[in-house]
C-alpha cells in the first residue's frame, strides 16, 4: 500500500526544480551547520521567508535539506575542528578531533559521512511504512489524546531531558506564556498586552528561534574567546574507499546505534542522548575499549549514527500528529501553517502528495547530501577560516534580515535582540531552550485541545484519564513528570536497603 | 553565578505574577463557552512562579563563587552587543541594506583590524549580494532608507 505512494513521492521529489532545490538546500544546510551561531533550527528559521512564494513541496524539499546538509556539517567542524556545532555532534568529537590530529582526518570524516547516511537512512525506512498507520490511529484521536500527547512530549523533557527539571518546567511554562501573548481566537479578548499595539500580534516562534539560538550562541561563543585551529585534511576517493572497506566490520555498530536513535528521536529532545548512549553501547561492547577516546573509528560510527536517526526519527511525530520532535521540526512545522497546510493526521488525506513528496525527499536528499559533502569537505571546511571579525558581524545582519522578514517588521528585529539576550543568559543558567521554543510553538494547539477537552467534560480534568487511550499517555507523561523526584528516593532507599 | 540564577527567578517570578494579574482580570474561571480567556495563563504562570521559588531555594542552598560573567569575558560580549543595537537603530533611519554596510564594516576594522580594501569590498558587496537575492530573486521586501529611494526602489 505504502509502495505505489512512495513513487507517486518520488515522481515529485526527482522533478529537476526540487532536485535543484535539494542541492542548493543541502550546500546551504552544510554552511549553516559549519558556521559558529548558525544551526539546524535557526538555519531554517532564516530561510524560511524564501520559501514564501515557492510551491509547498518544494519549501519542504528546501527546509528538510537545509536540515540534512546542517546534520552533516556538524560532523565537519566536530572532527575538524573540535568544535560540535549542535550538541549531538559533542560525543562524535570524543575521537573525530583525536583521528584528525593523527592525520586521519579523511577516514573519519567518512565513517561521520556513513554513518549519518545509514542512520538516516534507517529512519527514513521506518517512517515510510510507519508513518501512514501512526496518522490512520491519529485519526481517530480528539481533543483528550492531542492534548495527552503534548502532555507527553513535554514530560519526556523535564523526566528525560537531562539537566535541571524544575529549569525545564519554568521553560516550558514561559513558552506558552509567550505564545498566549496578544489576540486570544476563542474569545477575541486581548491577552498580556496592557494596552501595547505591538504585543497584539504576540511573538512570532520563527523570531524567537533565531534570537535565541543564534544571537544568543554568538554571544555565548564570543566570550568563550572562540578560536578555530582546524586540522588539514587530505580527503580522496582512495581515502573515501579505503574506508568504506573497513566500515562493515562494524554493521553491529550501526544496527545498534540506528535502533537507539530511532527509538529516542521520535521523543524530543532525543537526539543528544541517544548520540550518547550509542557511543556508551559501542565502547562496553568493544573488543578495546581502552582504544575509545584516542581516535577509533567506531567512536564515530556509533554517535553519528544514532543522531542521524533520531534527527530524521523527529520528522514522524511532525507530520502524523503535527507535534514536532525537535526545534528545527518544530519549525517546519510553522512553515506548514504559512503555507496553507494543517499539520496533522489529514495531511495522509489531503495532501498526500505534499507528505510523499517529502518522504521521497528524505530519500534523494541524503543520497545528493552524502555525495555533495563527501566531494566539498575541503570547501565546508574553508569556512572556518574566514576571519571571526568578518563571520560574527555577516551572522548577525543574516539573523536580522531572517527576523524582519518573516513579517515585515522592525519590532521583530528588537524582539530578536531581546531573545538573543535570553537565550545567553538561560543557557548559560542551564535553562534548556529547546522546550521554550517547542511551547511557544505548540502553544496555541495545547491551549485548544485543553479548552475543547474541557468543554467535552464540562470541566472534570478526569476526561484524560477516563478515556482509554488519552488515560494511556496521560499516565506515562505524569510518570515522566515526576521521574526527577522519584529516582533519587528510589536511589537513596537503595543505599539505605542495602548493608 | 548564584546571585544571577537567583535575578533570573526573581525576574521570571515577577514575569509571572503580571501574568497572574492580566489573567485574573480576563477571568480565569468556566464562562458561558468554556474556560474563559485567563484560565490557561493563570495556571502556567502560577506553577512557574512556584518553580521559580524553588529555583531560588535551591540556589541559595548552593555555594559557589564561580561569577557569571567576568570582566574579561563580558568585553567580546558588549563588543557583539552593543553593535548589534547599532545596527537595529541604523535600519530605522537609512534602511537594512546601508546600516549592514556600516555595521560590516566599522565591525571589520574596529575589531577585526582588517584592511581598508577588504572592508570596503565585503562592506559594499555583501549587502548588494543580499539585495539581488532577497528583492530580485526572492521578492522578499526588506527595510529601505533614503538611498534605495534616490535609487528609484
Amino acid at each position: 500500500m505504502g509502495l505505489e505512494n512512495l513513487f507517486l513521492g518520488f515522481e515529485i521529489a526527482v522533478t529537476p526544480f526540487n532536485l535543484f532545490v535539494a542541492v542548493a538546500g543541502i550546500a546551504l544546510g552544510t554552511i549553516i551547520g559549519v558556521l559558529p551561531g548558525l544551526g539546524g533550527a535557526n538555519g531554517v528559521a532564516i530561510l524560511l521567508p524564501l520559501t514564501f512564494t515557492m510551491p509547498p513541496t518544494s519549501a519542504i524539499i528546501l527546509l528538510t535539506s537545509i536540515y540534512w546538509g546542517a546534520l552533516f556539517g556538524g560532523a565537519i567542524t566536530s572532527i575538524l575542528f573540535n568544535i560540535p556545532g549542535e550538541p549531538w555532534s559533542v560525543a562524535t568529537t570524543f575521537d573525530g578531533y583525536p583521528m584528525a590530529q593523527q592525520g586521519q582526518g579523511g577516514q573519519a570524516l567518512t565513517a561521520a559521512f556513513t554513518s549519518s547516511f545509514v542512520g538516516a537512512l534507517f529512519s527514513i525506512v521506518l517512517i515510510t511504512f510507519f508513518a501512514p498507520a501512526l496518522a490512520e490511529i491519529a485519526l481517530r484521536f480528539g481533543p483528550p489524546e492531542f492534548f495527552a500527547i503534548q502532555f507527553l512530549t513535554f514530560s519526556s523533557f523535564v523526566g528525560l531531558g537531562g539537566g535541571n527539571p524544575i529549569k525545564s518546567l519554568v521553560s516550558i511554562l514561559f513558552g506558552f506564556i509567550l505564545a498566549a501573548v496578544g489576540l486570544d481566537i476563542v474569545t477575541g479578548q486581548l491577552r498580556l498586552t496592557f494596552g501595547v499595539t505591538d504585543l497584539m500580534k504576540g511573538f512570532n516562534f520563527i523570531v524567537a528561534v533565531i534570537g535565541l539560538f543564534g544571537i544568543g550562541e554568538i554571544l555565548l561563543s564570543v566570550e568563550e574567546g572562540l578560536r578555530f585551529r582546524g586540522t588539514r585534511t587530505g580527503m580522496s576517493l582512495k581515502v573515501v574507499l579505503d574506508t568504506w572497506k573497513i566500515l562493515p566490520r562494524y554493521w553491529r555498530t550501526f544496527v545498534r546505534g540506528s535502533v537507539i536513535g530511532f527509538w529516542m528521536g521520535f521523543k524530543p529532545g532525543g537526539a543528544t542522548p541517544a548520540s550518547f548512549m550509542s557511543y556508551a553501547f559501542a565502547k562496553r561492547f568493544s573488543r578495546h575499549p581502552e582504544r575509545f577516546g584516542k581516535g577509533e573509528l567506531e567512536g564515530i560510527v556509533a554517535p553519528e549514527t544514532a543522531a542521524h536517526s533520531a534527527g530524521v526519527a523527529a520528522m514522524l511525530p511532525m507530520i502524523t500528529l503535527g507535534i514536532p520532535g525537535s526545534p528545527t521540526a518544530a519549525v517546519m512545522l510553522g512553515g506548514l501553517i504559512i503555507w496553507g497546510l494543517q499539520p496533522g493526521p489529514m495531511l495522509f488525506k489531503e495532501n498526500p502528495d505534499f507528505v510523499w513528496g517529502l518522504i521521497a525527499s528524505m530519500y534523494t536528499g541524503n543520497v545528493i547530501g552524502i555525495l555533495m559533502v563527501l566531494a566539498c569537505v575541503p570547501v565546508f571546511a574553508a569556512i572556518l577560516r574566514i576571519p571571526f571579525a568578518i563571520l560574527t558581524p555577516l551572522i548577525v545582519v543574516v539573523c536580522a534580515i531572517g527576523a524582519y522578514a518573516v513579517n515585515n517588521a522592525m519590532i521583530d528585529i528588537w524582539y530578536m535582540l531581546l531573545f538573543g539576550v535570553v537565550g545567553y543568559v538561560f543557557k548559560k543558567l542551564d535553562y534548556p531552550l529547546a522546550p521554550l521554543v517547542l511551547a511557544l510553538v505548540l502553544g496555541d494547539l495545547s491551549e485548544n485541545a485543553l479548552r475543547q477537552s474541557l468543554i467535552m467534560s464540562q470541566g472534570s480534568l478526569g476526561i484524560f484519564f477516563t478515556r482509554p487511550i488519552a488515560a494511556v499517555i496521560t499516565a506515562l507523561a505524569v510518570f515522566f513528570f515526576v521521574l526527577p523526584v522519584i529516582t533519587p528516593w528510589w536511589k537513596r532507599r537503595r543505599a539505605a536497603g542495602a548493608p | 553565578m548564584r546571585v544571577a540564577d537567583v535575578v533570573t527567578a526573581a525576574v521570571l517570578f515577577l514575569l509571572g505574577g503580571v501574568v497572574v494579574f492580566d489573567a485574573v482580570r480576563l477571568g480565569v474561571g468556566w464562562g458561558s463557552d468554556g474556560p474563559q480567556s485567563g484560565f490557561f495563563p493563570f495556571w502556567l504562570a502560577v506553577i512557574a512562579m512556584a518553580s521559580c521559588l524553588a529555583i531560588i531555594v535551591q540556589a541559595a542552598r548552593r555555594s559557589d563563587g564561580a561569577p557569571f560573567l567576568t570582566r574579561e569575558q563580558a568585553r567580546p560580549v558588549l563588543k557583539v552587543l552593543v553593535p548589534a543595537v547599532g545596527l537595529v537603530l541604523a535600519t530605522h533611519a537609512v534602511g537594512l541594506y546601508v546600516a549592514a554596510a556600516l555595521y560590516m564594516g566599522v565591525y571589520m576594522r574596529w575589531i577585526g583590524g582588517h584592511r581598508w580594501v577588504t572592508v570596503v569590498a565585503l562592506g559594499v558587496g555583501i549587502p548588494l549580494v543580499t539585495f539581488v537575492i532577497f528583492e530580485r530573486w526572492f521578492l522578499v521586501p526588506l527595510p529601505k532608507g533614503p538611498l534605495e529611494a534616490w535609487l528609484g526602489y
